[in-house]
Parts: structure tokens; sequence; C-alpha cells
């Protein structure tokens, strides 16, 4: 049953990504990108990971596609080749999608994934573990997220605002 | 019979490399940069996989991280294109080359 889950959320995460990247348009890009999200909060759900599944569908499809929905309306954007393939680009694809397939069967043969079934039952929804993680062991990186966060609002205040002395159209 | 710890991997691998693959062909700037989030995304995938096979949950934690990062890392990257786009009318990567040459 879990197997047959996995299959469906994984051929329609992998579908939704392709869809993505081979889509003309950029408003369907968004679209599949939010579907294949999706996809990812079903698998997350599967590792009995509930908080992050509903954090992730939160975070990313509430606030960061639409936010990228906004700016493709408002750039409105047309014309232009979608995609182009230069003799450069397709020696990098060759040879990374060579290494992901070497790395990944030396992992498979020689690393330590195992097959065995998952240890222990997972954090599930359970807040109290997170907040006591955040706040015990992690709380210098919470800190210096909570900065980082306010450097890049007053990054993007000061990107937005109008300068008076540079042309705005050239 | 649950999946395995390969099958997690190789999917979060897969859609890495989807990602990677936008990234290099596409020439629109906007969709380059939903590429990355999708790589980002694949990242996580693998995280929360790995804390949940090895029992540890100390990868669901960086999750967080990731998340956040992401999320301040969009509307730093949104308000550059955006100004982008009023200086030079144009995202398409083939037309912004001044630092070429």
């Amino acid at each position: 049953m879990e197997q047959i889950a996995f299959a469906c959320l994984s051929v329609f995460t992998l579908a939704c990504a392709l869809g993505m990247v081979l889509s003309k348009n950029a408003v369907n890009g968004a679209m599949g990108l939010l579907l294949c999200l999706a996809g990812i909060a079903g698998l997350f759900v599967q590792l009995h990971a509930y908080l992050l599944a509903f954090i992730l569908v939160l975070v990313y499809g509430g606030a960061i596609v639409m936010l990228f929905l906004f700016i493709i309306m408002l750039l409105d954007m047309q014309g232009g080749q979608p995609w182009k393939f230069r003799k450069l680009q397709l020696v990098g694809t060759l040879v990374s999608a060579a290494l992901l397939i070497v790395g990944l069967n030396l992992l498979a043969v020689h690393g330590q994934f195992g097959s065995g079934a998952p240890v222990g039952k997972g954090v599930g929804s359970s807040l109290d573990y997170y907040s006591y993680q955040l706040f015990t062991t992690y709380l210098l990186p919470t800190q210096v997220l909570g900065f980082l966060l306010l450097i890049a609002m007053l990054g993007v205040i000061v990107l937005s605002r109008r300068h008076p002395e540079t042309p705005e159209a050239r | 019979m649950t999946p395995t710890l390969d099958a997690y991997v190789i999917l979060s691998a897969a859609l890495f490399a989807i990602g990677f693959l936008g990234v290099l062909v596409r020439r629109n700037t906007l969709v380059i940069y939903m590429c990355l989030e999708l790589m980002l995304a694949a990242a996580t995938l693998a995280l929360v996989a790995f804390s949940r096979f090895n029992g540890t949950e100390d990868g669901d934690v960086f999750v967080f991280f990731i998340l956040t990062v992401a999320a301040a890392e969009v509307a730093v990257g949104l308000a550059i294109i955006v100004a982008l786009f009023k200086a030079r009318q144009t995202v398409q990567v083939d037309q912004l080359d001044s630092l070429k040459h």
C-alpha cells in the first residue's frame, strides 16, 4: 500500500517538475512548481513529517509561488526563446548526469544506505520536539536566521526604492 | 512494505537533476529562479528521508532553516529581478550580457 502511494507520488512529482522545466509559459511553470511542491509535501507525510509538510505547503505554496506569480504578471514577459541548447551546455549536462549516475551507484553499492525499515517513530507533528531543539541545540542558527531575515527585509526595501539620481529607463 | 531509503534518495536526486537541467537550458531569469527553488526542495526531501531512516531527526530541524533561507532568498532575488527589469526592460539572460567579454 505504501509502495503504491510512494510510486504514485513520485511519478506525479517528477512529471510536474518536468512540466515546469519544459513549459513555454512562465505561469504554467509556476503552477507546475506548486503541484511539484504538493507532491513533495505528500512524500513528507509518508515520511511521518506532518508538520514539515504543512509548513512546506504554507511557506512554499502560499508565499513563494504566489510571489513568483505576482512578479510574472507584474513584468508581463512575452517573447524570447524559452530554451536553447548550446554546445557547452550540452557537455555540462552530460558530464553532470554521468557524475550523478556514478555517484548514486557508488552510494547504493558501497554506501551505508542499507535496506532496513525506518528507525524510530518519526517526529510527526510534535511541535514540542522542534521548539525544544530550536531553543537548545540550534539556538545560535536560529538567532543568525533572525538576523538574516531582518537583513533581507532591509535589502528588499533598499532595492525596491526609487533612486532619484539614476534614470528610471534608458 | 515501505519504500526504502534508496528510493527516496534517488527520487530526490532526480528532482535535483531536473532543476539543474532547467537552470542550464532555460533563458528566462524567473524560470531559472523557480528551478533553483526546485533544487532546494529536492535537498529538503533527502534530508527528511535520511533523518527518518536513521532515527536522528536532526535533518527535520535543518529543513526549517532551509525553508527560512529560501524565503529570504526569494524575496531578495525577486526584488533584484524587478530592479533589473526596470533598468534593462528585459529578463532574458541572452540580453543581459553587460558582464560578458
